[in-house]
């Protein structure tokens, strides 16, 4: 079996680390706000991760179909159209934080 | 004591009226609220509703009806949406979340007569192996409370493994049924993708979550999952084929079963004392009449990353949802949009979902999704063509479920990649979308041992058929920790 | 602005004509009050899936074919991920690699009367997103996800466009399109039709596209064509006088009549796509899209043909005439009830009656001039009931009262005089009256004929049969 806890390294050993800013535009993209004390520590685990899976550049994949589904040559089924929901706002907005004349509510978005 | 018997046993007493299911039911919830302390295995105890559906099955049962599993206590992992009661996922982000509707697993168990004493303690958002990202406090193992139970379905197996209930609901990404099955000394079955509706099961990675049952014995898995499985049409990944009877054909012999041993799965990862236990499964399985040879999955040493590509990927997109809008945590007083979306979910979210929402936000951004994401993809073909090629040459793939026994609390929350790799030997089948089962099969140092059975797409029934002969020659489905017993 | 060209691209959104949502059975109707057809699916609750509308994926079969267009035998559906709070569930199902729909054509008529012919890159099927509302509300939005869900068909042209008026060509033919299909109800003001359009400019003669501006969301055709003259003028003087064009979103605000720049869009957006894992990807047989192929109606392009043909209307008669499927139907209706006269049908169809419906903002298919009453005015107009110029009276008075033209002709007493007799006995009465222009005319004062035509005319309250009248004038006059 392949070790992976000592070999997901490039062949000069070097870690591939990601850097403060990559780690911050990250966060920004998947609206996360990391305090500035755990940047460091996501930077040391994510760069172990993505060292990690960084492994999988040494498959050789030429000519292999990407698969996104376990099930391969099942295709999408179709639902007939037809309407089967009715108004559910009342009992759907009971977890809403927000809510005002039956709209959802957030922070003035400015256009 | 009641609590001791097999969920098949209790059903069919239930249905001879030898024993009221409010009675049983007392018990179990007295056993629950005397465990939680200790186990923690339940984030919220529906008495009350237990208590009333109980009465109900009593009365069914009285008239001559109710369903297959009438009056029989579960329990449900808390990613199962439960209408009127809440259903957290093991988040802060879904602390108050009340789901208005039930998922199809809960909606077909309800219909088959099964009884809800809660909501099962689970990693957060079902993301890592040892229950301990709940927000809800980590799951002891009922073997030795310093232990993991193993996750992400570590309240499913403890509450199983110390017989609070007979049967609980499970969800599988990566190994999330079969590794706390193993760690816990219980039953689990991963059914083929698409088997079991994942129509209000709260989603981690979507192309690789498959809901299933964690149970004391095969029969009673096969039990649970004939009533949990089939077509839905809300969900558009559900296969529309028939469920076969799983219970039924359970005891035929396994004469001419085409065992192939995994030759990949026994490299030196493997702890030694576990596989002394796969070793002693494998030549009882041989006395069966089962005809065991070497199989080797040569791509199965890059399933560990390609799913450490894939999971993350599909859970970044899954997990944007909870935003503070519509429902979940919403962070105070917002300062304005990005304010409300970056703190609610930095606060909602705990550390390792962070991580993985990251690690899929970055392997899906420009620039890096032909190297990670893609790639992973292309190495999932390869895997899946292992499998089937294997498929090819025998009827189910043998190995362990995990490379040692449970570890203790706290012991690899620091490196991801340690924890990661605890999955090694389960992932491979979430890739290929094959049912996968664990079985107990003894001890190292006290800790239960799972053996691991892989089938073909949609081969359960064959799966839970070599489980059960196996625990009819074995009692290491039996054995229950002392402090439970 | 000589010496440069524009390039224009345009992406036009048609929300498909289903009773349901694209994955979820909600009311996709319009109008509602806010989020009350916002079901679990739609609003993105947890543990909910998506499941595909039939109905929207017939109607992309047949737009594609009524375009010409590839059906894809294999299609598949992508997440495109970012945050928005008319998005539900952070990202929206589209598709991305493998559309439904790709390379395709639409022929438009230029204002010389050729006709150009426009790429369609593609044709994809997509969710829409709910709307913010900012109202009434001080300090915060209100989000109806009413509209989340509802199915689009994002039809992305060629850069092929040259002018602001070939892109409103391009788009208005979409829409007729869209309309003879019956899969989109076109209707811009409710935004079931809208219009995302891609400018650029390059000096004449390079074949290097410029740097683009989106701008975002115009949902008239007047406001696409003041939009992107706007857009063209701002960026040639922008580059004239030094600067670059940065490649931006910008939205038109037609009350100052100008596009400006969506700051809060400004940031680059990664929308790290990748195939949805919750739908599978769909495939279409033959037998499929040949039965789709085989239900499309005749197409604006083939009936314009058509009615050049077959009733020898000019080219430009007959594109004005199929801009809809209801007016042709119409123009139809009334043509067979005058098989003599199809072009004074379309005189009729384009003219008169067009010009009344646009004054009360009608659509031909409000039923306020059924093709049968129309058709009997025509009728009396062919079997010289009545004048030409009268006719325009009767259809006033039809037009006000909902009477048919007999009746109209009947009341008013507007029918023609034929009878020589009479005519003759008019225009010696004219002749008595005007003893000093009669004896002009007759001096050789040839345009005084008119004078007396007129006199006539007045004296017979229009009706005389103007035939009859210049022979019988002819005759009279020179004594």
């Amino acid at each position: 079996m392949y070790d992976f806890c000592t070999d997901f390294r490039f062949l000069d050993g070097t870690l591939m680390a990601l850097t403060r800013a990559q780690v911050e535009s990250i966060a920004h993209l998947a609206r996360l706000e990391l305090e500035p004390a755990e940047i460091p520590a996501f930077q040391d685990k994510l760069s172990r991760i993505v060292d990690f899976i960084g492994e999988l550049e040494r498959a050789d994949t030429s000519g292999v179909a990407p698969m996104a589904h376990p099930l391969s040559g099942l295709s999408q089924r179709l639902r007939p159209d037809a309407v089967t929901e009715g108004d559910g706002r009342e009992l759907y907005q009971r977890n809403a934080p927000q809510v005002a004349s039956g709209l959802y509510l957030v922070p003035k978005v400015i256009e | 004591m009641i609590h001791r018997h097999t969920l098949t046993r209790l059903a069919a007493d239930l249905r001879a009226r030898k024993l009221s299911s409010v009675e049983l039911v007392r018990t179990c919830l007295g056993r629950i609220e005397a465990s939680q302390p200790a186990l923690n295995a339940f984030i919220s105890i529906t008495a009350e509703q237990a208590l009333d559906a109980a009465q109900a099955a009593d009365r069914a049962l009285a008239r001559g009806d109710g369903g297959p599993l009438a009056g029989v206590p579960i329990g449900h992992k808390d990613l199962f949406c439960t209408a009127g009661v809440r259903t957290t996922c093991g988040s802060r982000m879904l602390e108050n979340f009340v789901s208005p509707y039930d998922a199809t697993v809960v909606e077909r168990l309800k219909a088959a007569g099964a009884v809800v004493l809660g909501k099962l303690n689970m990693d957060e958002f079902a993301m890592g192996s040892s229950n301990e990202t709940s927000y809800y406090g980590p799951v002891h193992n009922p073997w030795n409370t310093d232990m993991v139970p193993g996750g992400s379905s570590g309240g499913s197996a403890a509450a199983v493994c110390a017989r609070l209930i007979s049967a609980a609901t499970a969800t599988d990404t990566g190994g999330s049924i079969r590794q706390p099955a193993a760690l816990c000394g219980v039953t689990g079955i991963k059914p083929t993708y698409g088997r079991v509706s994942r129509y209000g099961m709260i989603a981690f990675a979507s192309s690789l979550d498959q809901g299933g049952v964690i149970a004391a014995s095969a029969e009673d898995a096969a039990l649970m999952l004939r009533e949990m499985a089939g077509f839905d049409r809300r969900d558009s990944t559900s296969v529309d084929a028939p469920v076969p009877d799983y219970v039924a054909g359970l005891e035929a012999p396994l004469e001419g079963l085409k065992i192939g041993v995994l030759k990949e799965f026994f490299d030196e990862g493997l702890d030694p004392d576990n596989e002394r236990c796969i070793r002693e499964a494998l030549s009882v399985l041989a006395r069966l009449g089962a005809g065991l040879r070497e199989v080797s999955l040569p791509n199965i040493s890059l399933s560990v990353p390609a799913y450490y590509v894939v999971a993350p990927a599909e859970c970044s997109s899954n997990l944007a949802r909870y935003d503070g809008v519509r429902f979940g945590h919403r962070c105070e007083s917002p300062r304005d949009l990005q304010d409300l979306y970056k703190r609610s979910r930095s606060e909602g979210f705990g550390a390792e979902v962070k991580r993985r929402i990251m690690t899929g936000t970055y392997v899906l951004s420009t620039g890096y999704y032909d190297a990670y994401y893609l790639k992973a993809q292309r190495v999932r073909q390869l895997i899946a063509a292992d499998f089937q090629r294997a498929f090819g040459e025998v009827d189910l793939l043998v190995g362990p479920a995990t490379p040692t026994a449970a570890f203790p609390l706290g012991s690899k929350v620091a490196d991801p990649i340690t924890m990661y790799l605890n999955d090694i030997y389960t992932i491979s089948a979430n890739l290929a979308g094959v049912p996968a089962m664990s079985i107990p099969c003894g001890f190292a140092q006290g800790l239960p041992v799972g053996l691991q059975l892989i089938g073909p797409h949609f081969a359960e029934q064959r799966l839970l058929h070599a489980a059960h002969r196996y625990q009819l020659e074995t009692d290491w489905h039996l054995r229950i920790p002392e402090r439970f017993a | 602005m000589s010496g440069w060209e524009t390039v224009i691209g345009l992406e036009i959104h048609a929300q498909l004509a289903t009773r349901s949502k694209i994955f979820s059975g909600a009311s996709s109707a319009y109008g509602a009050a806010p989020n009350t057809q916002a079901c679990l699916v739609d609003l993105g609750y947890p543990g909910v899936l998506p499941v595909l509308n039939a109905e929207a994926v017939r109607m992309a079969v047949r737009f594609g074919t009524a375009i010409g267009a590839r059906i894809a035998r294999q299609s598949v559906f992508a997440r495109k991920n970012y945050f928005y709070p008319d998005l539900p569930k952070g990202y929206q199902i589209s598709q991305y690699e493998l559309p439904i729909v790709a390379h395709g054509a639409i022929d438009i008529v230029l204002d010389d009367g050729s006709v150009k012919r426009v790429g369609v890159t593609r044709a994809h099927l997509e969710e829409d997103a709910g709307k913010s509302l900012h109202e009434g509300l001080p300090g915060v939005t209100g989000i109806d996800l009413n509209r989340a869900g509802t199915p689009l068909l994002e039809i992305v042209s060629e850069p092929q466009l040259r002018s602001a008026k070939e892109a409103v060509a391009y788009m208005k033919k979409v829409h007729t399109l869209v309309r003879y299909l019956e899969i989109c109800d076109g209707n811009m003001q409710e935004g079931s039709f809208r219009c995302d359009a891609n400018v650029s400019v390059r000096p004449k003669g390079s074949d290097k596209l410029g740097t683009r501006a989106e701008i975002k969301n115009v949902n008239s055709f007047r406001f696409v064509e003041k939009a992107i003259q706007y857009e063209v003028t701002r960026q040639i003087e922008l580059i004239e006088s030094g600067g670059t064009v940065v490649q931006e979103t910008r939205l038109y605000d037609p009350d100052k009549g100008e596009t400006r720049s969506m700051r809060s869009k400004e940031e680059a957006n990664d929308y790290r796509y990748f195939p949805d894992p919750d739908l599978l990807p769909l495939t279409l047989d033959e037998e499929y899209i040949e039965a789709v192929g085989a239900q499309l109606p005749e197409l604006p392009d083939a009936k314009a043909a058509r009615l050049v043909a077959q009733y020898g209307l000019p080219a430009y008669d007959a594109g004005v005439l199929t801009a809809s499927r209801e007016l042709a139907d119409y123009y139809e209706a009334v043509a067979r009830a005058v098989p003599s006269q199809p072009k004074l049908a379309a005189n009729w169809v384009m003219g008169d009656l067009s010009a009344a419906l646009n004054k009360e903002g009608l659509d031909i298919g409000a039923g306020r001039m059924p093709a049968e009453r129309l058709a009997g005015l025509l009728t009396r107009i062919v079997d010289e009931t009545i004048s030409g110029k009268i006719a325009k009276e009767v259809f006033e008075a039809m037009w006000a009262s909902g009477d048919s033209a007999d009746r109209v002709i009947e009341a008013k007493g507007l029918k023609q005089i034929t009878d020589g007799a009479a005519i003759e006995r008019a225009i010696e009465e004219v002749m008595a009256k005007n003893p000093a222009q009669l004896a002009e005319y007759r001096a050789g004062k040839d345009k005084l004929f008119g004078f007396f035509v007129g006199q006539v005319m007045k004296a017979t309250g229009g009706k005389a049969n103007p035939a009859q009248l210049n022979e019988l004038l002819k005759k009279k006059l020179p004594g």
